[in-house]
């Protein structure tokens, strides 16, 4: 099982976090993963300048709003099969 | 920049700080006792009679700062030796009155109260005066006046009367802790308990957020205050008190919007639940139409569940306008959710208290809601949302909502709808006039508070409430 978590506060939520949230939320389901795949949102993951902050797993990564099916491919999807 | 209305303000404000520093160093315990003295140096009186009055009372407020008295349920409390037992003479004929031919007064008044002395100045038979003030508004020369205690005209509830000693007291079993009788009392007698030691006690207890992490909830109506500094500037100076971080509790009003807007249209009828003082009102005043009230909790206790549920362990402080809420977070239903409440007065004593000038800081973000969750904190706003909320759930609804204005425009409105006579669906209630803008617990109360709550509203990133809560686990 795989834990997406998305920060939702302030500063990623004006750097466009609810795209990432929703993006994503259509992928897995696209890609049939409902049950692989937990996406959850948090308020503030402590590194707003590095936002929209993204962990998979408690690792961290720095997803740009625009690039999430790519973050996707080549993040995600490795770690379900 | 005036960081406050009123001296009386400014008053509490420096009590407020000094217990704050005193209990951050951990040594409130000891000092305590010295705090008056601080405050009030010297030998020169500059509010009472002398300084050791003027200290006495001080060290009332430091216990007040404290929790006040534990006895006490009600978070509004009279500080007895504060109050100026003002007269209340009702209303009296001033020397203004000309003795004039007209003697509109005396056709005012249905009571045959009114006579005239051999120089035709009226006077006022006080065995048949009813005190309904239609005299005083009829006369050219405004010669006729109230004298009123200002508390007791500020509390639109009469939960105030006159004790034995001729000292203010509040009926707990009609008062609401709307705060109207302290923000109005002029010589500061009647105060909200403050539990600004709780908040620093969660603060240090957080160890830097590591033991547990704390959440600040800010009211939407902070956008009318601390306007000496930005907003994002007092956002970073919240984490520099030692919050983790900070949410909007507009972002409980969408979810609330969202929710009320079912519900209206499931039920038919509903009365806001918003503001805990409306809530209080209709329970204990009109307990008939309690069935009516919404289920929902408050925008306030509605996101600090939510977080609570979503990001344990963590401890929720809500800062907003209210005293009331400093009484709803004792019921049952909020009791779970928020651990503390504060004032933007005790913010502003709190940030001073820790030396945090926030005009230094960098500005921070704070956007979570939409503009709908913003406008709750001005009158109309909750109205504004709900009709939103229905058009975006495609309900099928047609919403006829009665925005009550004030405690007095609820208790109109309670009052029809108790007749059958309510040509409404939906009550929002609002016991401060303004909305929350117009709460005792604000640094300043402004024609513009209106405005820039509008403003703030317009400047969120998400104009719809169903685009704010999506982003939300159900």
């Amino acid at each position: 099982m795989i834990n997406l978590t998305v920060c939702i506060g302030s500063s990623c939520h004006v750097k466009g976090s609810r795209q990432v949230v929703h993006e994503l939320q259509a992928l897995i389901q696209e890609s049939n993963l409902a049950d692989k795949i937990v996406l959850n949102g948090t308020f503030c993951m402590g590194k707003c300048q590095q936002g929209v902050c993204v962990t998979v797993n408690d690792e961290f990564y720095s997803v740009e709003p625009n690039a999430v099916k790519e973050f996707f491919e080549s993040t995600v999807l490795p770690m379900v099969k | 920049m005036k960081k406050f209305d009123t001296k009386v303000q400014d008053l509490k404000y420096r009590v407020l700080r000094e217990v704050a520093r005193e209990h951050w160093s951990g040594t409130l315990a000891q000092n305590a006792i010295d705090i008056p003295k601080k405050i009030v140096p010297g030998k020169i009186p500059t509010m009472r009679c002398c300084v050791y009055k003027e200290r006495a009372i001080l060290a009332e407020r430091v216990k007040i700062a404290m929790g006040g008295d534990k006895d006490n349920p009600n978070v509004i409390e009279v500080i007895d030796i504060a109050c100026d037992e003002c007269p209340i003479g009702g209303y009296e004929i001033t020397n203004a009155c000309r003795g004039c031919l007209a003697h509109r007064c005396e056709q005012a008044c249905k009571f045959g109260a009114i006579t005239f002395d051999k120089n035709h100045v009226a006077q006022i038979d006080k065995s048949k005066c009813r005190e309904c003030g239609a005299c005083s508004k009829v006369c050219p020369y405004n010669a006729i006046y109230n004298y009123n205690r200002p508390c007791e005209t500020a509390c639109k509830v009469k939960a105030i009367h006159m004790g034995e000693d001729k000292q203010a007291c509040i009926d707990n079993s009609k008062c609401i802790a709307c705060g109207a009788c302290v923000y109005q009392c002029p010589f500061g007698a009647i105060t909200d308990k403050s539990y600004i030691l709780d908040v620093i006690d969660i603060l240090k207890g957080s160890e830097n957020n590591t033991k547990y992490k704390t959440y600040a909830i800010v009211a939407p109506s902070i956008s009318s205050q601390f306007r000496y500094a930005k907003l994002g500037q007092v956002i970073t100076g919240l984490k520099k008190l030692g919050f983790y971080t900070v949410i909007e509790a507009a972002l409980g009003a969408d979810m609330v919007a969202q929710a009320e807007s079912k519900e209206l249209a499931e039920k038919g009828f509903l009365t806001s639940s918003c503001c805990p003082a409306f809530v209080t009102f209709i329970e204990k005043s009109y307990p008939e139409l309690k069935e009516y009230i919404s289920h929902n909790l408050s925008p306030m206790a509605t996101i600090a569940k939510y977080i609570k549920e979503h990001e344990s362990p963590c401890k929720t402080i809500f800062i907003g306008p209210c005293t009331a809420k400093k009484a709803e977070i004792q019921r049952e239903e909020a009791k779970p959710w928020v651990d503390a409440v504060m004032t933007f007065e005790e913010l502003q004593a709190l940030y001073d208290s820790k030396d945090v000038d926030i005009t230094t800081l960098e500005e921070g973000v704070l956007d979570n809601a939409s503009y709908f969750g913003r406008i709750f904190a001005r009158c109309g706003g909750l109205s504004d949302a709900v009709q939103e909320g229905l058009k975006e759930q495609n309900i099928d609804f047609d919403l006829k909502a009665q925005s009550c204005d004030g405690i007095e425009a609820c208790k109109l409105a309670l009052l029809m709808k108790s007749k059958g006579r309510l040509d409404a669906n939906f009550i929002e209630g609002m016991a401060c006039v303004g909305g929350c803008i117009g709460g005792a617990g604000c640094l300043t109360h402004g024609e513009k508070n209106k405005a820039e709550v509008d403003k703030y509203g317009r400047e969120a990133y998400e104009k719809t409430i169903k685009d704010a809560i999506s982003v939300l686990k159900p």
